[in-house]
């Protein structure tokens, strides 16, 4: 655990670039600090590792006041990553991966063995080993910093906007072998950025600073969208809040309708008679194996020629679908909004369609969620 | 001279050993020496500056008037002391080096990205360790861009030592060339000085090339951008 108490950073020309901040970093968990340019989000994640010191308070890691240990020393046992991922130009990727085991006395034959494992676990290609840092792209050279701050296993990792210089496809990639290292590390992770998007998708527990230094809220990603704490905070996270939130909220919890879905040989005349059964305007056309071909207009139905099948009709198409098991409600909700129909398909890993739901239901869904105060056990990622 | 052919090469495989051998290898050492005297002075100097940059616009503007006193004068200011011994020409030949030697130390380190050096005190160098096994081997190429600039116009100015009598190709060019108005010796230093300073600036380029593998495949002019101080070589004769 790393803890902050009443920390202040005062530079000498008066400015306070972190006041009075007090915070407890759980063990294990990843913490962001999320804020605007000049909020002392930085500083406060510098002065974990003594790159800046505090004008008052303390800082301790495990209890442990991080100025009772040489600066150095202390920095060997951080994991750090930084914009640009600053690495070293003169050094190839896997001298670079081993710098702090280097630095800790190991021999070079069991550094580069350890540079050449932290490769693989950041999806680094062997033969890159070998090469220098400008012959590697953007995201490649960020994998190497992540690989590096790795190298020594350390339990605290600082990143500091790790992946705000690398264009938005690799950067959500990044994010991605992120969460999924840290699922099997459980490192105790301090996340710098101001973008609330990556904020609310990596961490654990989010931390909002505001200019000045100081905290406007700490709380889990789904809270801070639940419920800002004031109107910077409100206004911070972005008025599309709502929508987001339901990243948070699995969609195996909505209930899908299989009754409009039918075989695509199925008569006109008899899905006709089923969709006035059902009061539905619109039934869902599957093949053999289940998958969605399309949607049919119920109204085209009874105008259909005799001898037709459901399958002639279903022109319409069914859009996006999302997966039942692994989707979010907003993946759902998205489908749904995209869908001409106005209907969401849910599918199965396979693609098999599991059921269908309309926007009107969704919204029964929603509601219900925007009165839960916490999201259920088992909670999808954005 | 009327009549007399420009080279006489009877002249020359005579004198092969000496003094064309000795004055060539004398020409080496009063170049090397003085390199070698300023690499040492400027590193430490340009270290220095670089990491408190208030000391480097007064070492600059230093090293810069010690380029402009005229080599000749400082040659003779110097005999009283040193008398014909070889540190009358290395003292103000290395004293010159500083001029390129010390800027191109500054720039180079001062060109070191200010992430890589970040990244490297937040790995857990000291700052000594971060000097030695980052910084520096970052600067390298710009420093060696100063090392090539300083080892031709030294290798140059070597010539002008003769003057007082230190020795060097500029003693062939004077004493057996010009005071016999003979002009072999003359055509032979000036070709075996340029020579010179061609090979030394090659091997200095192999040997950057081999100690700096990541810039290989760069961009050869960001590669060795010579950081020049404005003197031209042989100003100081």
């Amino acid at each position: 655990m790393i803890t902050f108490e009443g920390v202040t950073k005062r530079y000498p020309d008066g400015t306070v670039a972190v006041d009075e901040l007090s915070l407890e970093l759980p063990t294990g968990q990843t913490t962001v600090f999320v804020g605007p340019s000049g909020s002392g989000k930085t500083t406060s994640l510098r002065m974990i590792n003594r790159m800046v010191e505090p004008t008052s308070g303390r800082i301790a890691i495990d209890g442990q006041d991080v100025r009772d240990r040489d600066p150095a020393v202390l920095r060997r046992s951080i994991g750090y990553v930084i914009q640009q991922a600053g690495l070293f130009p003169h050094r190839t990727v896997l001298d670079n991966i081993a710098t702090v085991p280097l630095l800790l006395g190991w021999t070079r034959r069991r550094a580069r063995d350890r540079a050449r494992e932290l490769m693989e676990v950041v999806g680094l290609a062997p033969e890159q080993a070998k090469r220098y840092p400008h012959q590697l792209s953007g995201g490649q050279q960020q994998r190497v910093g992540v690989a590096r701050a790795l190298a020594a296993d350390p339990p605290v990792l600082l990143m500091d906007e790790p992946f705000s210089a690398v264009d938005p496809v690799v950067r959500t990639g990044l994010q991605d072998e992120l969460l999924r290292l840290q699922q099997e590390l459980r490192k105790t992770i301090v996340f710098v950025t101001h973008d609330i998007d990556e904020a609310v998708r990596i961490g654990d527990a989010v931390a909002v600073f505001r200019a000045g230094g100081t905290l406007a809220q700490f709380s889990t990603p789904e809270r801070l969208l639940a419920e800002p704490a004031d109107e910077f905070v409100e206004e911070f996270v972005g008025y599309d809040r709502g929508v987001r939130r339901l990243s948070f909220f699995p969609a195996s919890d909505l209930a899908l309708r299989g009754d409009t879905v039918l075989a695509a040989e199925t008569p006109s005349s008899e899905a006709s008679a089923i969709a006035r059964a059902q009061g539905e305007p619109w039934l869902l056309a599957v093949d053999a194996a289940h998958r969605p071909i399309g949607w049919a207009r119920a109204l085209d139905l009874d105008r259909a020629a005799p001898g037709s099948t459901l399958g002639d009709l279903a022109t319409v198409g069914y859009g996006h679908v999302f997966r039942v098991g692994t989707d979010s409600l907003r993946a759902a909700l998205d489908a749904a909004v995209l869908s001409p129909a106005g209907r969401a398909v849910g599918v199965d890993e396979d693609g098999k369609v599991v059921g269908v739901v309309a926007q009107a239901e969704l919204g029964d869904a929603l509601w219900a969620v925007g009165t839960d105060e916490t999201p259920p056990a088992g909670a999808v990622r954005p | 001279m009327n009549g007399a052919p420009l080279i006489d090469w009877d002249w020359i495989t005579r004198n092969l050993d000496d003094p064309i051998g000795t004055r060539l290898l004398e020409h080496l050492y009063l170049s090397f020496a003085p390199l070698l005297l300023g690499l040492l002075l400027a590193l430490p100097l340009g270290i220095a500056c670089a990491r408190w940059r208030p000391l480097y616009p007064p070492v600059f503007t230093g090293v810069n008037v010690l380029y402009a006193i005229p080599s000749i004068a400082l040659f003779f200011l110097l005999l009283p002391y040193t008398g014909f011994s070889a540190w009358t020409a290395i003292i103000p030949l290395g004293l010159y080096t500083l001029a390129i030697l010390v800027p191109n130390v500054v720039s180079g380190l001062a060109q070191v990205p200010d992430h890589v050096r970040q990244a490297a005190v937040a790995m857990g160098f000291g700052p000594l360790r971060r000097l030695i096994q980052v910084e520096l081997p970052v600067a390298l190429p710009v420093i060696v861009a100063g090392l090539r600039i300083a080892a031709v116009a030294t290798i140059s100015m070597v010539s002008v030592a003769s003057l007082v009598g230190i020795g060097g190709l500029g003693q062939l060019i004077l004493t057996e060339g010009f005071r016999r108005q003979f002009p072999t010796p003359i055509v032979v230093g000036i070709v075996l000085s340029v020579a010179l300073a061609f090979v030394v600036d090659g091997l200095l380029v192999l040997a950057q090339r081999a100690l700096t593998p990541w810039t290989r495949d760069r961009d050869p002019v960001a590669r060795a951008r010579p950081r020049t101080v404005g003197a031209a070589k042989g100003g100081n004769a």
